[in-house]
């Protein structure tokens, strides 16, 4: 393994309980007899990634293909069933791993924003390094004001998530992740729930991010963005990954035949 | 006036006009305002009496709604949060409190508590009035805050926890201030419950509304008459608090926040 390795993924394997609930016939008793069936849904089978410092990585694939429970495994949001994570030299799927200092480390983006509607734009920055950093009330607005500029949003510093396009309040979100001076940004599909209008602003701020060497680790079908800052792109498909390499060579000259289905898709 | 209120066939309830002078809520509530003041002026000799003993135990009965609910609240924040707590036995203890006292009656409550306060500590009978009041809707405290934080969407815990909150501060700065907004009007409508409720400590010589009036009458044999009293009394205070809890789901649904 290099050195420069920011985030190390190591035969990865996230398997789900499913409850099925059907209704069976009873012989013996006239009537039904209700039970819940537990299955087992793999969603991630052996996943094996490094993404190096510095390094945009692009994860397509179809709905249902594990890349977003991937993402979330990263940050534990979810837990991986057996398989190790890194970030940095911290052990992510270690139990005893203090995942709060991964979680400060690494940023993420949501397909839904989830910014917080009670507070405005500026408070939604503001309020994780105050209350998770303890910064200062003062000097975390200052901050939380700059990055409201850098995001092309210096006037909205009042205005509450509702009050905002969806375009907006992504960027604040963005804003927001970085507001925790991440050394890793995850995007989980941030421009899926957008017009396409709102996506080339949201684009931009990412492009931007890319630019400044920033590591970032995106779910996305956004080939615009994948040929102008991505390095590699990976191809997932139930759960493995089945082709990866440069943007040029996955979406212009796919291998797979699997990939060449998909891609006709989404082209 | 039209024989009949013009709906749209899609209709099941006939929508409200803005400016409606005749509501239903207008024609209880300034009818009763009128009945008590015109009743004493029409016939002062009971009425008046009435009127003028009553306010003690209007008194009373605030103090005892107010405390209640405020007791009520803290119990009740602690329970539901205890209801979602992941810790199973913190969960198991919140969830048989919750399922006991929805399960017993008020007043064999009040009763209950009473007596068994009375056996370990001795507290004037207006403090273990309120603590039983509030023991009582605590539980269905719960059950609304437990409702309240579990209908926050999903992806603002997760978005708090990807920027490093713990679940407590999380908690704290995310889910529950939401949760406030969401939980005020059930919360109003409570209170209201709550106040018409707090009638039942009349038996554990708290001299609320309901107690002075039963005092007042037993002197003087007009029952009929006092028990109007305090039945329009209770009825403009519940009327102005729905009115208040009306206006505050007014407001939030306007919010855009």
């Amino acid at each position: 393994m290099s050195d420069n390795a920011k985030i190390r993924i190591e035969n990865a394997t996230k398997v789900f309980d499913v409850y099925i609930r059907e209704d069976e016939e009873n012989a013996g008793n006239k009537g039904k007899v209700r039970h819940v069936k537990k299955t087992k849904l793999s969603a991630v089978k052996g996943v094996t990634l490094t993404v190096q410092k510095g390094e945009v990585v692009l994860v397509i694939g179809p709905s249902g293909s594990g890349k977003s429970t991937l993402l979330r495994c990263i940050n534990r949001l979810e837990n991986l069933t057996s398989g190790t994570i890194w970030v940095d030299d911290m052990c992510v799927t270690d139990p005893k791993v203090d995942i709060r200092r991964v979680r400060e480390e690494v940023g993420m983006v949501f397909q839904s924003f989830n910014l917080f509607p009670h507070v405005n734009a500026l408070r939604n920055i503001a309020l994780a390094p105050v209350v998770v950093k303890g910064a200062e009330k003062k000097l975390a607005n200052e901050k939380a004001r700059e990055l409201l500029k850098r995001v092309g949003l210096a006037d909205k510093e009042n205005s509450y998530p509702a009050q905002l396009s969806g375009g907006q309040q992504q960027r604040v979100a963005i804003a927001r992740a970085l507001a925790m001076d991440p050394h890793v940004m995850l995007f989980d599909e941030p421009t899926s729930a957008l017009d396409p209008e709102m996506i080339k602003e949201v684009l931009d701020v990412m492009l931007s991010l890319a630019d400044e060497g920033m590591t970032m680790f995106v779910v996305s079908h956004e080939m615009g963005f994948a040929k102008a800052a991505a390095k590699r792109v990976i191809f997932m498909d139930d759960g493995e990954i089945v082709e990866e390499g440069t943007p040029d060579s996955i979406f212009n000259n796919p291998a797979k035949e699997r990939t060449q289905r998909f891609l006709k898709h989404i082209l | 006036m039209a024989d009949r209120i013009p709906t749209s066939d899609g209709t099941l309830i006939p929508e409200k006009k803005a400016r409606d002078i005749f509501s239903a809520w207008k024609i209880a509530f300034f009818g009763a305002i009128g009945l008590l003041i015109f009743l004493p002026i029409y016939s002062p000799d009971p009425f008046a009496r009435i009127l003028l003993f009553l306010p003690d135990g209007i008194l009373r009965t605030f103090q005892v709604t107010v405390f209640s609910i405020l007791l009520a609240l803290v119990i009740g924040l602690v329970a539901g949060l205890g209801r979602i707590s992941r810790v199973r036995i913190v969960n198991r203890i919140a969830t048989v409190y919750v399922e006991v006292i929805r399960g017993i009656p008020l007043l064999v409550q009040i009763f209950y508590i009473y007596y068994a306060l009375g056996r370990i500590v001795k507290i004037p009978d207006i403090a273990s009035a309120i603590i039983a009041m509030a023991v009582c809707y605590g539980a269905y405290l719960a059950e609304i805050i437990r409702a309240g934080i579990q209908s926050v969407p999903k992806g603002q815990m997760e978005a708090a926890l990807a920027l490093g909150f713990s679940r407590r501060k999380a908690m704290q700065h995310i889910i529950l201030p939401q949760t406030i907004k969401i939980t005020l009007p059930p919360i109003g409508n409570e209170f209201i419950a709550l106040l018409k409720d707090s009638s039942l400590v009349s038996i554990l010589a708290v001299s609320d509304l309901l107690r002075r009036g039963r005092e007042f009458a037993s002197r003087t044999f007009e029952y009929f008459e006092t028990l109007t009293i305090v039945a329009l009394v209770y009825l403009v205070l519940t009327l102005f608090f729905s009115w208040i809890v009306g206006k505050m789901e007014e407001r939030l649904s306007r919010d855009v926040r």
